[in-house]
């Protein structure tokens, strides 16, 4: 078992003939990954690293069964790939973009919400179940099949708690970048759920990071609805208020979203956490 | 991205907004003037920064004396005003506003934002007005009032609310209505990130004036809002990071000695928390983005090294796709042109990590390659010692 992706999801990429998206789809290709092929306007009929092109994301449909579509279509138009996603209801929609507009996402989370669909990321670095399915663009080596489901805010970060948690032999379940956006189309909660019911994974890495209530929510979450080991880490302690630090996210807006105030909620409610980002792999191992 | 008071009140006023009779002036003459032009008796003038907190720093004046008027602008055209919220150089003033007085009989605050948890656009108002909101937030929340629209599609009765909040009464709650309608149209047509008026009060007959104007738009959406780009005043912002922006480098200056390179905002923020926790103090935030090149990795260490204060530099980089001997050999070629003068700690980590850290070991520059993160920090607060 994993979660959301394994080595039967069929994928399809939006912004296929792009450099970024040419680059990780060859990489996810040669993981394993089963894309089927690709969307790129006006180049419908042609065909891109052996894979069919179409037009648009509903013309694709007509001849592929798709599981899930995986987006690197620069910002400017990324509101239009994503709603063409959802109109097209293709169940999980993974948005690799940085850079869409706040007010956008509002729109499209409530949208795919409505018609079903699930949103990972913006500004994000996908998701990936070791040695199955590599949707992102995350190194692929640093990765082994296993047992702990990690879930983050942050790109690198992220790769940080994979090595760790490499290293300390555990290897991962799936892991999940939710992206630094203010509004992103999957929360830790979302995703916390999944990594509960998921038979296979039996700790869970959480990355967090200033701005939002985000990690308070989880914090809640967690205390009613999770029984396995929580370890949880956010990042930006030492970071000043008022300024955004590197996401769009990232920000302690009138005093609130500190790394302090989410560290106390989270172990008010019983979570593990660590204030080293050294120390993941670690404290996760001596839980599980 | 944020702009002036000016600038935000013009929005208003193209909005439909209620605001009092205003000039704006870059030299004395022209804000004496403009004095004249507003008013025979009593003015408001207003330093013109991006920054709270002007009028505890003497940054507003309120005058029925043409003298102070010239005094103040003066004072304050081409200096730096120092408020709570810069740093302690200050920013500086070009523009004065010269406003009409208005005579105020109720002070309130409204103000809009995006509320990330509701994922929807709250719109708060309080009759504590003139006061600062996130205080009156923490001491009297019940005094903050709430409206969360998913849409630019208002209703008919979704600012009764706030109406009622504030007591106003039939006639005032029908101009707030419009206010209300406005002020959302605004968010949303012009991809807001923020807007504060306060104070929102009640003038001498009983109408309401919006007195203060801020707003701060969504970064991410400038590429569609051509009108509101060209009010960016980088007068206003921190000249190293807006250097670093010229380079798509996101640079955060901070106040301890040890400079940060790193890739991925979040790794950015725990190499600078791994710091502290070591003992050191970080001298900023830096995050170089994915692709980890030469001049960009030099044009990093440039700005990094402009801050006198640093005494080592701390780089940070998790390979992922770039393979780390790559990366390697663009640090030392950076260090050796740029001429870097202090200890450079070196973690790399990733594909090809080993000959990575063996090619640093072997510069005859001062770098010093660690394995692990922990060990990096500690090594770099050692040297500051």
């Amino acid at each position: 078992m994993s979660i959301l992706v394994n080595k039967d999801t069929k994928v399809i990429c939006q912004g296929f003939t792009g450099s970024q998206a040419t680059l990780h789809c060859s990489q996810a290709i040669e993981y394993g990954t089963s894309i089927i092929g690709g969307v790129t306007p006006g180049k419908g009929g042609e065909s891109h690293l052996d894979l069919p092109i179409f037009n648009s994301t509903k013309e694709a449909q007509q001849d592929l069964e798709i599981d899930a579509t995986i987006i690197f279509v620069p910002a400017k138009f990324c509101k239009d790939s994503v709603q063409e996603a959802i109109d097209a209801e293709i169940p999980l929609i993974i948005c690799i973009t940085e850079g869409i507009p706040t007010l956008d996402m509002m729109k499209l989370k409530q949208n795919a919400d409505s018609a079903g669909c699930r949103i990972i990321g913006p500004n994000c670095p996908g998701v990936i179940t070791p040695d199955q399915c590599k949707l992102g663009i995350m190194p692929g080596y640093i990765h082994k099949p296993g047992k702990i489901g990690i879930v983050s805010r942050s790109g690198t970060l992220t790769y940080e708690a994979v090595d760790q948690t490499t290293q300390a032999g555990l290897g991962q379940s799936s892991c999940v970048g939710i992206g630094g956006d203010p509004i992103p189309g999957s929360s830790f909660i979302d995703i916390l759920q999944l990594f509960e019911e998921d038979s296979e994974t039996e700790g869970i890495v959480m990355v967090g990071e200033i701005g939002g209530t985000a990690e308070e929510e989880a914090a809640e979450f967690i205390q009613s609805n999770v029984s396995k080991p929580v370890v949880a880490y956010i990042a930006g302690v030492s970071a000043p208020p008022g300024k955004r630090m590197g996401h769009a996210g990232a920000i302690i807006a009138g005093g609130k979203g500190t790394a302090e105030d989410k560290f106390l909620a989270l172990e008010k409610a019983g979570v593990h956490t660590t204030r080293s980002p050294a120390k993941i792999g670690d404290e996760i191992s001596k839980l599980v | 991205m944020n702009i002036h008071e000016y600038q935000s009140k013009q929005i208003f006023k193209e909005y439909g907004l209620p605001v009092p009779n205003f000039l704006t002036a870059n030299t004395t003459e022209e804000v004496l003037a403009s004095a004249k032009e507003i008013s025979d008796t009593n003015w408001v003038v207003k330093a013109q920064v991006h920054a709270g907190g002007r009028g505890k720093a003497g940054g507003v004046k309120v005058t029925d004396n043409l003298k102070e008027v010239e005094e103040f602008a003066d004072k304050w055209i081409n200096n730096k005003l120092v408020t709570y919220q810069t740093d302690d150089q200050g920013q500086p003033v070009s523009c004065i506003l010269v406003e009409e007085c208005t005579e105020i009989k109720k002070e309130f605050y409204l103000g809009a934002v995006i509320d990330r948890s509701t994922r929807s656009l709250a719109v708060m108002a309080s009759p504590e007005g003139g006061m600062d909101i996130e205080k009156v937030a923490e001491d009297h929340p019940e005094k903050i009032f709430k409206v969360f629209l998913k849409s630019p599609s208002v209703g008919n009765e979704d600012h009764l609310t706030l109406a009622e909040g504030l007591e106003l009464s039939e006639e005032q709650t029908k101009e707030f209505k419009d206010i209300f309608r406005n002020l959302v149209k605004l968010f949303f047509e012009k991809d807001l990130s923020l807007v504060e008026i306060n104070p929102l009060v009640l003038n001498g007959s009983d109408n309401l004036v919006c007195l203060d104007g801020k707003i701060n738009i969504d970064s991410n959406a400038l590429f569609r809002q051509d009108e509101i780009l060209e009010l960016r005043d980088i007068s206003q912002e921190e000249e190293k990071e807006l250097r670093a922006s010229e380079w798509d480098l996101n640079y955060v200056s901070l106040e301890g000695n040890i400079g940060c390179l790193v890739n991925g905002a979040g790794l950015a923020m725990a190499t600078m928390d791994i710091i502290k926790l070591a003992g050191g103090e970080p001298a900023n935030f830096l995050d170089v983005g994915g692709a980890v090149d030469e001049k960009r990795v030099a044009e990093a260490f440039k700005i990094i090294l402009e801050d006198e204060n640093v005494k080592a530099i701390l780089v940070n980089i998790f390979g992922g796709i770039v393979r780390c001997d790559v990366v390697a050999d663009g640090i030392i070629s950076a260090v050796e042109g740029v001429g870097v003068d202090v200890p450079v700690v070196v973690r790399l980590k990733g594909n090809n990590s080993k000959i990575a850290k063996e090619m640093l070991g072997k510069t005859n520059l001062n770098i010093i390659a660690a394995s692990e993160l922990s060990e990096a920090a500690e090594r770099a607060a050692e040297i500051v010692k």
